[in-house]
């Protein structure tokens, strides 16, 4: 039975939760994550899971606790942002390197100083390189839906990495949509249980966890990470393959709005996504050619697959909601990396908006898609908003 | 003055050539996920010896067998037999030097690792 709920983003990733019911959640509450752990812990406490829930002292424990966990063949699950992510950084690759799959909501917010508890992707884009699979969810449905899929996703034999799912802190994470729930006996049916090749607590093959590894041996091991990526890559689609017959949507890398005979494009993460449709929607009226990709998939990063989606646009601009100080921003990057894989490669402009939570508003895309129109190209990123 | 130079002849010291055996490291395909370890004392196979880039060479004439180099040593790479100093064991030898730093009758000498090496 499905069922239509107004839930949060937030809550959407609780609701998720509930229906995995995981072994273990080392957590320590920040703005504005705070809200899935505490619809989390109404569920605890309610008797809805019987998950073990371990509340630690700060994130630096939390990611600790949960690389124990996960190295003891517990699923494990842990959510932050912001600071408490930066907190948390030390502990973040270890549990990439130890190959647990831990999965870790994710509301993005600004990362200090100065102060703010408002939406940018700051925070995640400085894990992008720390061997962590990164999806990048617009709505709370997909917020629900992507952590399933990265529950399944991170346990696979072959790619055995923990999984970050994304959304917009606030944005996605505190307002109120429509959210399909689905069967919990289908949703566990389809995760299924978490079988480890390792476990700490084997103690009929006893193993060492975490052993130095130096000049001679570490680099193989950073190896296999790299070739587990791109395993998980294939395997996204495949278990995405898998999930829509429990909720008939599909599991792209990206998604694609009005894009195939669209002449100019925006790209972007997360929310900003359906701000951008609603433009193209009005500018389609007016026959203009406009189109949107946003990526869901940012590590490991469909590079080949986004270079074909764009090999019949004219231009495109690509807006990241952090910055790469010093340097163009991380969605940029990536994408004029992709579209050196083309023949003819289309113009490309970054732009840098929404940074701290800084709006941005439909007339802001339509400025942007405008720019495109009269080929006005610039070497610099340009600000969106900044006074 | 030739002859009193002569009369003081530095401690001669006998150089062994060794050949460094490394034991094989597995491929990338081929190593355990993560670098984890299943086999206890494998330390063992771990040959820090080869990072020395000084080697202590004892004098046992003049060795009076306190022991303090087999204490002192962090390796523990020096082996005693009997209560009494039995030899060193190069293959984990770091040569950091502290035996021969703590050497009461000074019989231990640093000799460079080149003059050993193949």
């Amino acid at each position: 039975m499905v069922k239509t709920l107004a839930l949060t983003g937030s809550e959407a990733s609780a609701e998720a939760w509930r229906q995995i019911n995981p072994d273990v959640a080392p957590v320590y509450p920040i703005t504005p994550t705070t809200e899935i752990i505490s619809k989390f812990s109404q569920y605890h406490a309610d008797g809805k899971v019987d998950t073990e829930m371990m509340l630690v002292e700060c994130e630096h424990s939390a990611m600790s606790a949960a690389v124990g966990a996960a190295a003891s063949s517990a699923r494990t699950v842990t959510a932050t942002d912001s600071q408490g992510l930066a907190y948390m950084w030390e502990v973040i690759p270890i549990a990439s390197g130890l190959r647990l799959p831990i999965v870790m909501q994710i509301a993005n917010r600004a990362l200090s100083s100065p102060g703010n508890i408002h939406c940018d992707h700051g925070d995640s884009m400085a894990c992008r390189d720390t061997s962590w699979i990164q999806i990048f969810s617009e709505t709370a449905q997909e917020v629900y839906e992507h952590t399933l899929l990265a529950t399944k996703l991170a346990e696979h034999k072959d790619v055995q990495l923990p999984a970050m799912v994304m959304q917009d802190g606030f944005i996605t994470s505190g307002n109120l949509e429509k959210v399909k729930v689905y069967n919990d006996t289908d949703v566990r049916q389809f995760i299924g249980s978490y079988n480890p090749t390792y476990s700490m607590l084997d103690l009929q093959k006893p193993h060492s966890f975490g052993a130095l590894n130096l000049h001679d041996s570490y680099f193989e091991s950073k190896r296999q990470q790299e070739e587990a990526m791109r395993n998980a890559k294939k395997l996204y689609l495949q278990i995405g393959k898998d999930l829509s017959k429990i909720t008939g949507n599909k599991y792209d890398y990206f998604e694609k709005y009005r894009l195939d005979d669209a002449q100019y494009v925006i790209i972007c993460l997360n929310a900003t996504g359906g701000t951008t449709k609603e433009v193209i929607d009005r500018l389609r009226a007016k026959k203009k050619k406009v189109g949107l990709l946003r990526i869901k998939l940012f590590r490991p990063f469909p590079y080949d697959e986004i270079a074909n989606a764009l090999k019949k646009a004219r231009a495109i601009a690509v807006l990241d909601r952090s910055e790469s100080y010093g340097a163009y921003p991380p969605v940029f990057g990536e994408i004029n990396n992709a579209l050196n894989l083309l023949k003819k490669k289309p113009k490309v402009q970054s732009y840098i908006f929404g940074i701290g939570g800084r709006y941005i508003f439909e007339k802001d895309i339509e400025n942007v898609y405008s720019e495109l129109m009269r080929n006005k190209f610039r070497k610099e990123p340009q600000y969106i908003g900044v006074r | 003055m030739k002859k009193k130079k002569a009369g003081k002849k530095p401690e001669k010291v006998k150089i062994k050539k060794i050949k460094v055996k490394k034991p094989p490291q597995p491929e990338w395909k081929t190593k355990p996920i993560g670098g984890m370890i299943f086999e206890a004392g494998n330390s063992l196979k771990y040959l820090t010896g080869t990072w020395k880039t000084a080697r202590p060479i004892t004098n046992y004439d003049k060795c009076i067998h306190c022991l303090k180099c087999v204490v002192y040593c962090p390796e523990n790479c020096i082996k005693a037999k009997n209560d009494k100093k039995d030899h060193t064991e190069y293959q984990y030898c770091k040569g950091c030097g502290i035996c021969a730093q703590v050497c009461p009758v000074k019989c231990i000498k640093m000799e460079d690792e080149d003059k050993f090496q193949e």
